[in-house]
């Protein structure tokens, strides 16, 4: 058995769509009504509980790749200009550097995919910025933001409160970077937000490497089996400390 | 591909571009893979900088909605009619899930739920996550769905129970109380 109003006025009440007389006369009828009220519980139930399992699935960073590309502006298709040429003669030239450095040393190989994860973790960072999409655990204690992290990794993510050293800990999330899902630590630094995209790699411990990608700054260095990439508009400098901060720790 | 100018061109960015997520999300629970939901999730964006100039202000995030919408639908129309056709998809229907210990409750949970969503029918699915994902209002999912305020209320109410339903299939205990 339902009540009439199930399918219509309940709904709106429920999803306070309601006009405030409507609402009010609705809360009279939940009074006597014996299924509405009992609907109402489920409906929040069910709300409470797609919110907690985070079903909304953001867009991939190749989608954006993708639409970005899209929207640059057609180059002109009339014959081939002087300085066009030049560009194709550099790029061909660079194309041959590049060949010829692969065999000689790896490491070129190791720039091109730091570029390509710095891209993506900048965009993960800025995309983080908008409302509701930094913390997923919005805690300054330790414990908390490690309790929420809990089941959720395959390693032991050092998570770490700076706050008398200038880098408050303001909560945790998990993120996706390069198709894998990473942890991040988010802090408030100086003047800045800061995020610290975390992960477990195979890979030997390397000292910090600095760059920048469309106005934001990153630092990428690897230790004990994590790799870690702290990112933010503020200055290198900054994100410096905050570097030697997570090794000093670590290495107690 | 686009004709827009510079100053169009800009206006979109600044209009359109920050809903690439909400455009995303609903065409991935729209198509259920993920794979699609990019393809046809950028062919929508296309669209919409096609059409940019038929925009006169207002929600552009329900405007987009409304053309990401479209996009899946024709989309489906093509690749997997029958979809459209199911009202309730039985094979689709939630099974037991053997989970590997490892695998938190919250994740174990997040699957079943997904399971359950993706087993309504698109037009249910699609209300589901415009208002319990997306939060858009009566107005906007009228908007974007185009059926009147007083449908939304209705698809909204039935949506809701056969999600908790599809949930619930394996408990008795709940399945006698629908009756």
């Amino acid at each position: 058995m339902r009540c009439d109003f199930a399918n219509s006025l309940l709904q709106g009440y429920f999803d306070r769509e309601l006009s405030a007389a409507s609402a009010a006369e609705f809360e009279r009828h939940l009074q006597y009504c014996v299924h509405c009220p009992v609907e109402l519980v489920d409906m929040d139930l069910l709300s409470e509980r797609l919110q907690l399992a985070q079903l909304y699935e953001a867009a991939p960073a190749s989608l954006r790749r993708k639409i970005r590309a899209d929207l640059q502006p057609v180059a002109p298709t009339t014959a081939m200009s002087q300085p066009l040429l030049w560009h194709w003669l550099a790029a061909a030239a660079l194309l041959l550097l590049v060949i010829a450095g692969w065999r000689v040393s790896p490491s070129l190989r190791t720039d091109d995919y730091q570029a390509e994860l710095a891209e993506e973790i900048v965009e993960a960072h800025v995309h983080s910025l908008q409302p509701g999409h930094l913390t997923s655990i919005s805690s300054n204690d330790e414990k908390d933001v490690k309790g929420w992290f809990r089941g959720k990794l395959t390693f032991v993510l050092p998570v770490l409160d700076f706050a008398n050293d200038g880098f408050a800990l303001q909560g945790g999330r998990l993120d996706v970077v390069q198709e894998r899902s990473v942890a991040v630590l988010v802090y408030a630094g100086p003047k800045h937000l800061v995020n610290a995209f975390m992960w477990p790699t195979g890979e030997r411990d390397a000292s910090p490497r600095a760059g920048s990608w469309q106005g934001y700054q990153w630092i990428d260095w690897r230790q004990g089996k994590i790799e870690f990439c702290v990112v933010s508009d503020a200055p290198t400098a900054d994100l410096q400390q905050l570097q030697r901060l997570f090794t000093r720790q670590s290495h107690k | 591909m686009n004709d827009l100018d510079a100053e169009e061109r800009l206006r979109f960015e600044q209009l359109v571009l920050p809903h690439i997520d909400a455009a995303f999300n609903l065409a991935r629970w729209l198509l259920r893979r993920r794979e699609d939901a990019e393809e046809v999730a950028q062919e929508a964006l296309l669209r919409a900088c096609r059409f940019f100039r038929g925009f006169h202000g207002g929600d552009a995030r329900a405007w987009l909605l409304q053309i990401v919408r479209n996009t899946c639908y024709s989309w489906l129309e093509k690749n997997r009619p029958r979809e459209l056709m199911v009202e309730f998809d039985e094979e689709l229907h939630p099974r037991p899930i053997a989970t590997p210990e490892s695998i938190a409750i919250a994740d174990e949970d997040r699957e079943r739920l997904s399971r359950a969503l993706e087993s309504l029918p698109p037009r249910f699915r699609e209300i589901l996550v415009l208002r319990e994902l997306e939060g858009c209002s009566y107005k906007e999912i009228a908007a974007i769905t185009s059926i009147p305020i007083g449908t939304v209320m209705s698809s909204l109410s039935r949506a809701r129970r056969q999600l908790c339903s599809a949930l619930t299939s394996s408990c008795h205990k709940e399945a006698s109380r629908e009756v």
